[in-house]
């Protein structure tokens, strides 16, 4: 019911399970060379929540030296991290460039898509489709530890000499040529390196997800009877699939610039610095979706658990998904619109992107309607989804105004867009992220979380990031540019607050922990299905935590015949 | 070609409707608001006025038009025609828009969380399917849509308006980490351009990180073809009360039409990330009256005025070289030499 118009009827044995189906290898063999998708999806979310640290952590640094005009702390960082000795100011405003580098990649690459994909992709589409496992576990393994071995990478880049000083200071979309001959030294190589492994990991993930869902689901199951979250993964797989070989050409052109004398991306060879950036975006833009598709397809279990209902418009919420991610590749340049291009070309990407507006507002319109006519329960799931699809409205409204070309001209490389991708990033990605946790954390660990500290945590977590993004959109339109360490007095006032919004969110960061502590130490024994009637996908026909080994007999999906 | 050229004709009458009126009331508005400034600029200047030859002062900070303001919510006040329009495009069609929706969403959320809880409704409806309501947002957006893509479209056809034939030329270099502002109408002479340090901005009156020690100084009320490029890596030219942004990108250059209202100083900054100083670059804006500018060319080394004898300066300036450069840069010309010592 939860998210197809038919109830699924499971068949299954798995309340009886036997002493095989529960048997664990050893603590190394279990946790370095795991082959079992629940392990692996729980080493996933694990690495996100100490990428998630750190990358917020960084965050936190940028915010404190935005505090007020001036260089505040970039001074005492650098010192900190050159062994103690002072350096000179412009280390240190290149300290600052490596410090949104690396926060921009960790919550990319290291954080929201682990989490999303690596963590609840595996742990939940095996389970909702019926399936004893990943189609390839081996290859899973193999993904994990790549993207642990790129975070490594990266995390080595900024010890490194990298022209100015130490570490990559390029941005998340290392551009040429600043990446290029404006980044001599190994630190941009290993960034570079870094991306490489992260994203032949996510090429591995996405095989292996196509492959399991096309292949492993249980017998009745078609793919207009699957989970909305099984469809959002398998889109976000195909979008992975097409979008990060681009990538990684664009970074392998970049390394054979750097080091082998190529001039791909300099035009005192032939090459043209612009093709990068239509390269990178190429993947850019489809990778915004693959942050965000999962997430929706989380919200539309999680609205329609708690409303009681199944989901309105089931196939027209699974194909505005595929129609988000089709339109999404052929949308790319308008992250590019100042950068010279003609005005045929920008009026064409103009009204391409404006098109995505419709099936986004298909999505949050049928949520409405889930829960239209529902008997609602505000679980914690719940509210963390609906602050969700107020938080992802606003930040969907601001890229209508970025999609049009003429009006871009003055928002491009603001504070603007700051604040738009992070009202739908840090707002709406890493909203669905909790929503999920908070669905599925007694499903995975067995103990239940506490609900009034996963309430106050919303509430916090809701007020502190509204105080640091909303004001960035004040700032943009008055004309701050981004990646900035230091401004003239007139930016202070909202700079000011949105450093004090960090604060409460990082409050509420302290609220999440605890919770997590909590359940794990005295939390109560979660039942099998402790979210009640409304949940009624698969994984609810599971203990809490599942067997090890589950679906050893196959579930059977009835036809109850009403489509 | 094809694609923008009809929608121009097609929406020629549209736009008359859209943009035209309002933006005519808003221009003269902003027209009649500064009636009197180039004559109080040029009577500040003083002396030298005797023969009708206007001189160059650089401005005060009492001339500051386009900055930012402390705890501002908007856009800053717009001095260019595409400004206006721009301007009124975000206020009249995209603001409102965007509020409805977001209103929308919420007034729906509000009221269902309030009329179908647990308490309100214990019972939940099982409808999953109303192919009107689907069809209805499906139709509306693409409406919606429609309606802001007409005076979208047209305020991009309004941006690539070439500049004419006898348009005032400046090139605007980015290098790491200065402006660098060519005139090649006027001997091709190059003001290098860093930004003030702050005690000095704040002493002199000037907001510090905007104010620069060289401004570009352009003719007011006249249209400029404003030229980017970048010396070593991506650069951006931007200042947000002339909506106006460009990226300077090595090997290649881009034009746009540039048209400033008013006498006055307009700020920007370098919007590209392009190194350890990108956010200490700024670019200064300095629109003065025809006469000022050429005043102010002629005080250039090496600054000519087309059709006009080099002054009575001597030697220096090569004349003919300055014919020469004077024709619109159409190749591209990669990473100028090395930047002059600054
Ligand atoms: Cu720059």
């Amino acid at each position: 019911m939860a998210t197809t118009a038919d109830t699924f009827q499971a068949h299954t044995e798995d309340h009886h399970h036997d002493h095989d189906a529960d048997h664990k290898p050893a603590f190394f063999a279990r946790w370095f060379m795991s082959t079992n998708h629940k392990d692996i999806g729980t080493l996933y979310l694990i690495f996100a929540i100490v990428a998630g640290i750190i990358g917020g952590g960084i965050s936190g640094l940028m915010r404190e030296e935005l505090k007020e005009p001036g260089i505040q702390i970039l001074g005492k960082v650098a010192m900190f991290l050159n062994h103690g000795s002072a350096v000179g100011m412009d280390q240190q405003l290149h300290l600052w460039n490596v410090l949104i580098t690396a926060h921009g990649l960790i919550m990319v690459f290291f954080m929201v898509m682990p989490a999303m994909i690596g963590g609840f992709g595996n742990w939940f589409v095996p389970l909702m489709i019926g399936a004893p496992d990943m189609a390839f576990p081996r290859m899973n393994n193999i993904s994990f530890w790549l993207t642990v071995a790129g975070f490594c990478s990266l995390m080595i880049s900024p010890f490194m000499p990298g022209g100015t000083g130490n570490g990559a200071g390029v941005g998340w979309t290392v551009y040429a040529p600043l990446s290029t001959t404006g980044s001599p030294g190994p630190a941009m190589d290993f960034a570079i390196f870094s991306l490489h492994l992260a994203g032949a990991a996510s090429i591995m993930g996405a095989i292996n997800f196509i492959t399991t869902i096309f292949n492993m689901r249980a017998p009745g199951m078609t793919l207009h009877k699957m989970p909305l979250f099984v469809w959002s993964v398998l889109v976000t797989a195909f979008l992975l699939l097409l979008a990060l070989p681009v990538l990684a050409a664009a970074i392998t052109m970049l390394l054979t610039d750097r080091n082998f004398g190529t001039t791909f991306f300099d035009p005192a060879g032939g090459g043209d610095p612009i093709l990068y950036q239509h390269l990178f975006w190429f993947f850019g833009h489809p990778e915004v979706y693959i942050m965000i598709l999962p997430g929706f397809g989380m919200i539309s279990q999680i609205i329609s658990t708690f409303s009681k209902k199944p989901v309105f418009g089931y196939l027209g919420m699974a194909y505005a998904m595929v129609a988000i991610g089709v339109v999404g590749f052929v949308v790319w340049a308008h992250h590019m619109y100042t950068t010279g291009l003609s005005e045929d070309v920008k009026m064409y990407f103009t009204a391409a992107t404006m098109v995505i507006a419709v099936p986004t507002g298909i999505k949050i319109f049928s949520w409405i309607a889930t829960m239209w006519g529902g008997s609602i329960e505000f679980k914690s799931p719940m509210v963390w989804a609906i602050g969700f699809i107020f938080l992802f409205t606003v930040g969907g409204v601001t890229g209508v105004v970025l999609a049009n070309g003429g009006i871009d001209d003055n928002l491009q490389d603001t504070y603007y867009v700051v604040g738009h991708f992070h009202y739908v990033l840090s707002l709406g990605a890493v909203t669905s992220l909790f929503a999920g946790f908070y669905y599925w954390f007694p499903k995975m660990s067995g103990k239940m979380h506490s609900e009034l500290l996963a309430h106050v945590h919303f509430w916090i977590f809701f007020v502190g990031v509204n105080m640091i993004f909303f004001p960035m959109h004040f700032l943009g339109m008055n004309g701050m540019p981004r990646r900035y360490p230091d401004y003239t007095p007139a930016f202070e006032h909202w700079n000011h607050l949105a450093t004090l919004g960090y604060y409460v969110m990082a409050a509420s960061m302290v609220v999440f922990f605890a919770n997590i502590i909590y359940s794990l130490i005295a939390g109560k024994k979660a039942a099998d299905n402790y979210w009640g009637e409304g949940a009624t996908t698969l994984e609810w026909t599971l203990s809490s935590p599942p067997p090890y080994h589950q679906f050893e007999t196959l579930p059977v999906i009835e036809d109850n015949g009403h489509h | 070609m094809i694609f923008g050229e009809t929608l121009r004709n097609r929406l020629s009458v549209l736009k008359a409707l859209t943009t035209g009126l309002p933006l005519a009331l808003l221009s003269s508005a902003a027209f009649a608001q500064d009636t009197a400034t180039p004559a109080a600029a040029a009577s500040s200047a003083p002396a030298a006025v005797a023969s009708g030859a206007a001189t160059y002062v650089p401005m005060g900070p009492d001339m500051i038009k386009g900055q930012p303001h402390p705890g501002a919510m908007w856009f800053q006040t717009q001095y260019s025609p595409i400004g206006h329009q721009a301007l009124w495009m975000n206020d009249y069609v995209l603001t409102p828009v965007i509020i409805g929706i977001v209103l929308i969403v919420l007034v729906l959320l509000i009221y269902v969380m309030l009329r179908f809880n647990k308490r309100a409704n214990p019972v939940p409806s099982k409808t999953s399917h109303n192919t009107l309501l689907e069809v209805l947002w499906t139709g509306i957006p693409v409406l919606i849509l429609v309606i802001i893509a007409v005076p979208s479209l047209n305020l991009l056809a309004h941006q690539y308006k070439s500049p004419p034939k006898d348009a005032v030329t400046v090139k605007a270099t980015g290098y790491q980490w200065y402006w660098g502002y060519t005139y090649p109408d006027n001997g091709g002479f190059e003001v290098i351009s860093n930004m003030l340090p702050e005690e000095k901005a704040k002493a002199e009156g000037f907001p510090s990180h905007l104010e620069a020690d060289k401004r570009m100084v352009v003719p007011v009320g006249v249209p400029i073809r404003l030229q980017t490029t970048g010396a070593d890596v991506i650069h951006a030219f931007a200042v947000p009360s002339l909506w106006f942004k460009l990226d300077a990108v090595p090997g290649k250059i881009n034009e746009r039409l540039l048209q400033i209202d008013q006498p006055g100083i307009y700020y920007g900054q370098c919007s590209e990330l392009c190194g350890a100083r990108h956010g200490y670059m700024p670019i200064e804006v300095e629109a003065v009256p025809m006469d000022v500018f050429k005043a102010w060319v002629r005080m250039q080394p090496g600054g000519t005025i087309p059709g006009e004898a080099p002054a009575a300066a001597p030697a220096a300036a090569a004349a003919p070289a300055a014919a020469a450069s004077a024709a619109p840069v159409a190749a591209a010309s990669a990473a100028p030499a090395a930047a002059p010592a600054a």
